[in-house]
């Protein structure tokens, strides 16, 4: 019954496409921690904005992928890293708001 | 500044005429030569008898000799730091040429002194000297020396060396001793020597400065002993300076040539990708042309400036950025990639190949020219289609001439027609770029695009220079967002990916553009500055403008990712993987670091809207002729 609750959520998350579009259970807190924790921001920015991973915000992965990613991704398992724990990291990604829009920022036109 | 003693008169007689070849030779020579175009080509150095009383006074020493040499093969400046194995030759430099010609720049490493004449030699296409003290300096020096050779930088090293065993005095002359000092490095160049007498040095000098300066370029080796620069030239030894004949760069076959220019004419997709390509302007300006030419699309592995980043036939931000080398991308669909110097071509086209397995491939690289066994630096094996074993920058203007013969009116519609796609798609990646760096704007700490960004808004109107290298450790932002248009702006990285390159060949590269009135930046990743931060005072004492902007992440970041992968895949979480990987408890104070040895400077800079007012104020300094550092903390990457 867990399983199928977590599932159900992860699909209202793949649903989702912009910032606030969506936000999904998980702490908003706890889950900005945990990203810092788990080193997530190493290679995907301290706000998801990419690095040499790929931008996570404002939008989500999906779980499945973070169990089994593909190419350098180092794998997080539920040992590593439990389904309530991701549900609270891809809340605190959600909460990122997007970027001001490049034309108003002036020096990136140049 | 000491008074040059080149031309005292000896208190004995002299032993003239001995020194009359170089300047005989660099009159007669047709074509310019470094020691043609210094005046004071010929030796000055004559051989002496000895003073009569008993005490030991050298009139005129064999390192006096040398300095002729060093002089005649226009070699500036000599990158050191001192050692008394060689403290003869640094005698010379000082009081016989008055430290001029060579000009003896003090460094506080070995490593930094090679590093530095890498970065020099890239930026102003000569090379300087670097003296290097016994078996000791030279293990200092021995990473930058491989950096320099995986990066076909022409490094002219001088070793101090003791070679005769009953003349050594003491204990730590012995250990700084070697019977074949450059042993130690000759996997990692391309020619060394010991001489055994001065006319042997000059000969291995002048030979040693050819082999180095033909491509592929690499650093060589001299190792001087400590006798024969301390003593008196011995009476009637033939002091003359052999005339140095350059040799012209390779280029390649001309049936070679005319094949590959039929395959990129009749080619439907073809990518140039330029690795090492450009050793100078003109290869850039050449590149150019060819890709005008078939209008088709050119990558740069920005090993050197190939290519003007905002060219539109420029498509290397469709490659994606953040790993080495540069790859070819699936969606570009090549049915033909030329390889020009390209330095892992194996790699830069595996997934494109394994699409297409009737990808056609050529290449042209001077590396197959010459390489060591031992050292891996040679990469993976490729098959390729045309191999053309010749130096790209040289064989470039043959191949362009032999398109243009091919190319009809009907081929000149499909270019044009091909050109304007790419263009488009050109503009489409940097508008990509443009939206990436907006994410993350405001963070801190600070995102390094918004760094990139704030620097572009401010240099982009001055003669700038970009001195260290672009990628990933930055991810790529300045090659991504900044407008490169000269081949000096750029240089690439360490040739061996060393940690502890960066900023002393920044500082060297920043030297060169000196005497140019340029303004130098450097995006300084923290764990490479400390290394061999002793540049900064290398900087401030020789008063070498540049500004310095840390890429302060607090880590060594590759290693904290490839550390977490791993603690991941086993299963053990990442909670202790910053132990040994994380610069931190305490944090390093990097402007305190640098205003100790005598660079202004300010930070740690947390907030992205304090960045415009630290690098306005760097510039000024730098425009002052002064080196500036700005301590950003920034993201990982």
């Amino acid at each position: 019954m867990k399983n199928m609750i977590l599932a159900a959520s992860i699909a209202l998350l793949l649903l989702a496409k912009g910032a606030h579009a969506q936000q999904p259970p998980g702490d908003v807190a706890k889950g900005k921690a945990l990203y810092m924790k788990n080193g997530c921001y190493e290679c995907h920015g301290t706000v998801g904005q990419g690095g040499t991973g790929p931008r996570l915000a404002p939008r989500t992965a999906s779980l499945a992928y973070v169990r089994k990613p593909a190419g350098q991704m180092p794998p997080y398992t539920p040992k590593v890293m439990p389904d309530a724990e991701l549900l609270d990291v891809q809340a605190y990604l959600m909460s990122i708001p997007a970027p001001p829009a490049v034309k108003s920022l002036g020096i990136l036109n140049q | 500044m000491p008074k040059s003693k080149r031309n005292p008169v000896g208190r004995r007689g002299f032993l003239r005429g001995a020194v009359a070849g170089a300047a005989a030779f660099a009159a007669q020579a047709p074509n310019a030569t470094p020691q043609q175009q210094n005046a004071n080509a010929p030796a000055r150095a004559e051989a002496t008898a000895p003073a009569e009383s008993g005490v030991r006074i050298v009139e005129r020493a064999g390192s006096d000799f040398m300095v002729d040499v060093i002089q005649s093969l226009g070699i500036e400046y000599v990158f050191a730091m001192p050692g008394s194995s060689f403290a003869g030759l640094h005698e010379s430099i000082l009081n016989y040429a008055g430290n001029k010609n060579p000009e003896y720049i003090t460094c506080m490493h070995e490593e930094s002194s090679v590093a530095m004449a890498n970065g020099y030699a890239k930026v102003e296409g000569k090379p300087v000297a670097i003296a290097v003290h016994g078996t000791v300096g030279l293990q200092h020096a021995s990473m930058a020396v491989y950096d320099a050779f995986a990066d076909h930088s022409p490094v002219y090293m001088i070793l101090g060396n003791s070679q005769d065993a009953t003349k050594r005095g003491g204990e730590v002359i012995w250990v700084h001793s070697a019977q074949d000092p450059a042993a130690l490095v000759r996997d990692i160049t391309k020619w060394d020597d010991q001489p055994v007498s001065l006319p042997h040095f000059a000969e291995s000098a002048v030979r040693a400065y050819k082999i180095k300066m033909t491509p592929p370029m690499g650093p060589v080796a001299i190792t001087i002993d400590t006798e024969l620069q301390e003593e008196q030239i011995p009476i009637g030894t033939n002091l003359r300076i052999p005339k140095l004949s350059p040799s012209t760069p390779p280029a390649g076959d001309g049936a070679a040539i005319a094949d590959a220019a039929k395959m990129l004419v009749a080619a439907e997709n073809p990518v140039l990708l330029a690795g090492r390509m450009a050793r100078t302007p003109e290869g850039m300006k050449n590149l150019v042309e060819l890709a005008e030419l078939l209008q088709c699309a050119v990558l740069d592995q920005h090993r050197r400036l190939n290519f003007p980043s905002r060219h539109p036939l420029n498509q290397s931000n469709r490659a994606g950025q953040g790993g080495k080398p540069l790859m070819v991308p699936v969606v570009m669909a090549p049915d033909l990639v030329v390889g020009l110097e390209s330095n892992d071509l194996y790699t830069a086209i595996r997934l494109v190949r394994a699409r297409n397995p009737q990808l056609k491939v050529i290449s042209i690289s001077a590396g197959d020219l010459f390489q060591r066994s031992n050292y891996q630096n040679f990469q993976r094996y490729t098959e390729e289609d045309i191999s053309i074993a010749a130096d790209a920058e040289a064989t470039l203007p043959y191949l362009i001439e032999a398109c243009k013969k091919l190319i009809t009116d009907d081929r000149k519609r499909t270019f044009q027609a091909r050109g304007a796609k790419l263009a488009e798609a050109h503009n489409q990646a940097l508008e990509k770029a443009r939206l990436d760096a907006s994410y993350g704007w405001d963070a801190s700490p600070i995102s390094t695009a918004r760094l990139s960004a704030e620097l572009w808004a401010q240099i982009r109107t001055e003669d700038w220079a970009l001195v260290t290298d672009s990628s990933p450790w930055i991810h790529d932002w300045p090659l991504q967002l900044w407008d490169f248009t000269k081949h000096y702006q750029y240089i690439g990285g360490a040739g061996a990916e060393g940690v502890g390159y960066a900023a002393p060949a920044a500082v060297g590269a920043a030297f060169a553009h000196k005497r140019h009135g340029r303004l130098p930046i450097a995006i300084q990743p923290d764990g490479d500055l400390m290394c061999a931060n002793g540049v900064l005072w290398t900087a401030a004492h020789h008063k070498i403008p540049m500004l310095t902007m840390m890429h302060n992440n607090r880590a060594y970041h590759q290693e904290v990712m490839g550390l977490q992968g791993l603690a991941n895949r086993r299963q053990r979480g990442i909670d202790h993987i910053e132990i040994g990987t994380k610069i931190y408890d305490p944090y390093i104070d990097y402007a305190k670091l640098a205003s100790s040895m005598g660079v202004r400077s300010e930070g740690p800079i947390t907030d992205p809207k304090d960045l415009a007012g630290a690098i306005r104020r760097g510039i000024q300094a730098v425009k002052g002729g002064e080196p500036y550092l700005v301590d950003v903390v920034t993201q990982p990457r």
